[in-house]
């Protein structure tokens, strides 16, 4: 069964179906709704026995590299243009093919947003590569 | 973690016989890192074996086992056998030496060369007795990764003999993270670091020692108030006090009060003693409008005033200090108090949420909101976060 990452992002992605504010600026009913549908499908994967893995990540991002021989490591807080993708976590699901990878991705973008409608949210569906090489 | 291996078997009694099977086999000679390893083997055996064939001696078997252990992994060595052969004529130790066995060990896997997460993984396995599958489980670590951790830590003690005191200032520190760590998987790494913590009173009168275990319980006791149903943290002044477990809070209190009852002038209570007091507090409030800040600010007073520099070493006291500031003097002085640390914890999600706290005991609900806002976007727990997320919400629509 192949194993797919379901990406959020704090930002970036192609444009948004709509915009819509931080969620503190949402009504307090709304925020709870959004919180338990995401409850709600974590469940729904182990359920259904598909769940691998789900992961939240803070917005601070350092960029860090080699910085040569004998040198501290070189990092970079910023700046960085704004649109620049910006992961906010992930589910990795381990499922039967990648139409039912693409139907969870969708799903998970049906999450409620304010006064309760559908936030659309673009969902960045990656198949993990396997481990080991294939039986002939 | 799949069907539970051990029904019918008292886990906890057989945990609890670890520490005194350890420490018999390295007191008669064998080396801590051999012994402890055989152990966890007649462990794993002990699980498997018990629930079907309970032991008459559970202590007798698992050190019989374990030396098996020992003795097939030195097969070569004929003078091992010998050895064994004498143990069966010693006499079971008595109490005061298993306590002492217990402190023994705590001070050898705590040892300061271990890094804190080492310290904490070796202290589970040999002297609480959870297998490796367990600790991994509650840390989110693949078991070989904790396996791996724990053998580096072990290679790291070779050679040290177990005859040293250590540093019971460091023990304290990694029973409490065992405490903080929570509890995750099938392992409750709070209620086992009340075990560990209890052990460790039988075995020294230290008063920090038994602050510690009395700071666990009054804290403990308010765990089925503080997160609901759906796993969202309820704050103090909103928890069901009904369920709050009384016969913890009056053993913490009980433990607490016989720790202060030996401190004096010269030697004032430590840091655990201090929280523990601040925690009995707020358990013995029977409505959050009870709660007696004034006392509570005069012990934050103490606990800041152990820190030589208490805003960089202990920036969740000097905020727990502000909040009384503010319940005691007025919100407003609380935030004044804020202000004056704004520069060297200015930037920690704990600062904002405080000043979240005291902006909405002004009444001044849109700087709540930003200020909860700003705490939920720092914060690295995303329980804590969520929670900062509809305090905020809730700020902006009104309180």
């Amino acid at each position: 069964m192949p194993k797919y990452l379901l990406l959020k992002n704090y930002r970036g992605g192609p444009e948004p179906h709509h915009p819509f504010p931080p969620m503190d600026q949402w009504a307090p009913e709304d925020v709870e709704a959004h919180m338990a549908f995401q409850r709600h499908v974590r469940e729904m994967l182990r359920d259904s026995g598909e769940f691998v893995d789900a992961q939240a990540l803070t917005p601070d991002r350092t960029w860090v590299r080699y910085g040569g021989p004998d040198a501290a490591p070189v990092t970079s807080d910023g700046p960085l243009p704004e649109t620049s993708d910006l992961i906010a976590g992930w589910f990795m699901i381990d499922v039967d093919s990648r139409e039912r990878a693409l139907e969870v991705a969708a799903y998970v973008s049906s999450e409620p947003g304010p006064r309760g409608e559908p936030m659309y949210e673009w969902i960045d569906v990656r198949e993990v590569m396997w481990e080991a090489p294939a039986a002939d | 973690m799949g069907e539970p291996a051990t029904r019918g078997l008292d886990e906890g009694a057989l945990r609890a016989l670890v520490p005194r099977v350890l420490a018999g086999l390295v007191r008669r000679g064998e080396d801590f890192d051999a012994a402890e390893d055989a152990l966890q083997e007649a462990l794993l055996e002990a699980l498997r074996v018990w629930p079907q064939r309970p032991p008459d001696d559970p202590r007798a078997w698992l050190t019989t086992v374990a030396t098996r252990r020992l003795v097939d992994a030195h097969r070569s060595e004929v003078a091992r056998r010998r050895r064994e052969d004498a143990v069966g004529a010693e006499p079971p130790p008595g109490p005061a030496e298993e306590d002492d066995d217990t402190l023994l060990l705590l001070f050898r896997c705590c040892h300061p060369d271990l890094a804190p997460a080492s310290q904490v993984a070796l202290t589970l396995r040999a002297v609480g007795g959870l297998t490796t599958r367990e600790i991994a489980d509650a840390f989110y670590v693949p078991e070989a990764t904790m396996a791996q951790r724990i053998s580096r830590a072990k290679r790291t003690l070779r050679g040290r003999p177990l005859d040293r005191p250590g540093d019971l200032a460091v023990v304290l520190r990694v029973l409490y993270l065992v405490y903080t760590a929570g509890h995750a998987g099938r392992v409750d790494l709070a209620a086992e670091a009340i075990r560990l913590a209890r052990q460790l009173t039988l075995a020294t009168d230290e008063p920090e020692a038994h602050g510690l275990l009395a700071l666990m319980l009054l804290n403990h006791a308010r765990l089925p108030a503080r997160i609901d149903s759906d796993g969202r943290i309820v704050t103090l002044d909103r928890q069901d006090r009904g369920l709050w477990d009384t016969r913890e809070i009056a053993e913490g209190v009980c433990v607490l009060q016989s720790a202060l009852a030996r401190q004096s002038d010269e030697r004032p209570p430590g840091r655990y003693q201090v929280e523990a007091a601040i925690a009995a507090l707020h358990d013995d409030a029977p409505t959050p409008s009870e709660t007696d800040w004034p006392q509570i600010l005069a012990w934050y007073d103490d606990l800041v005033a152990l820190s030589d520099d208490p805003v960089r070493q202990d920036p969740a006291a000097v905020l727990g200090r502000a909040v009384a500031i503010g319940y005691v003097h007025g919100a407003t002085a609380g935030l004044r108090e804020t202000d004056r640390l704004r520069d060297v914890i200015g930037d920690r999600h704990r600062w904002h949420a405080a000043r979240g706290h005291l902006h909405e005991l002004a009444g001044e609900l849109p700087a709540a909101g930003d200020a909860y806002a700003e705490a939920a976007r720092l914060a690295v727990n995303v329980a804590e976060r969520d929670h900062l997320i509809r305090q905020a919400a809730q700020a902006r629509a009104g309180g």
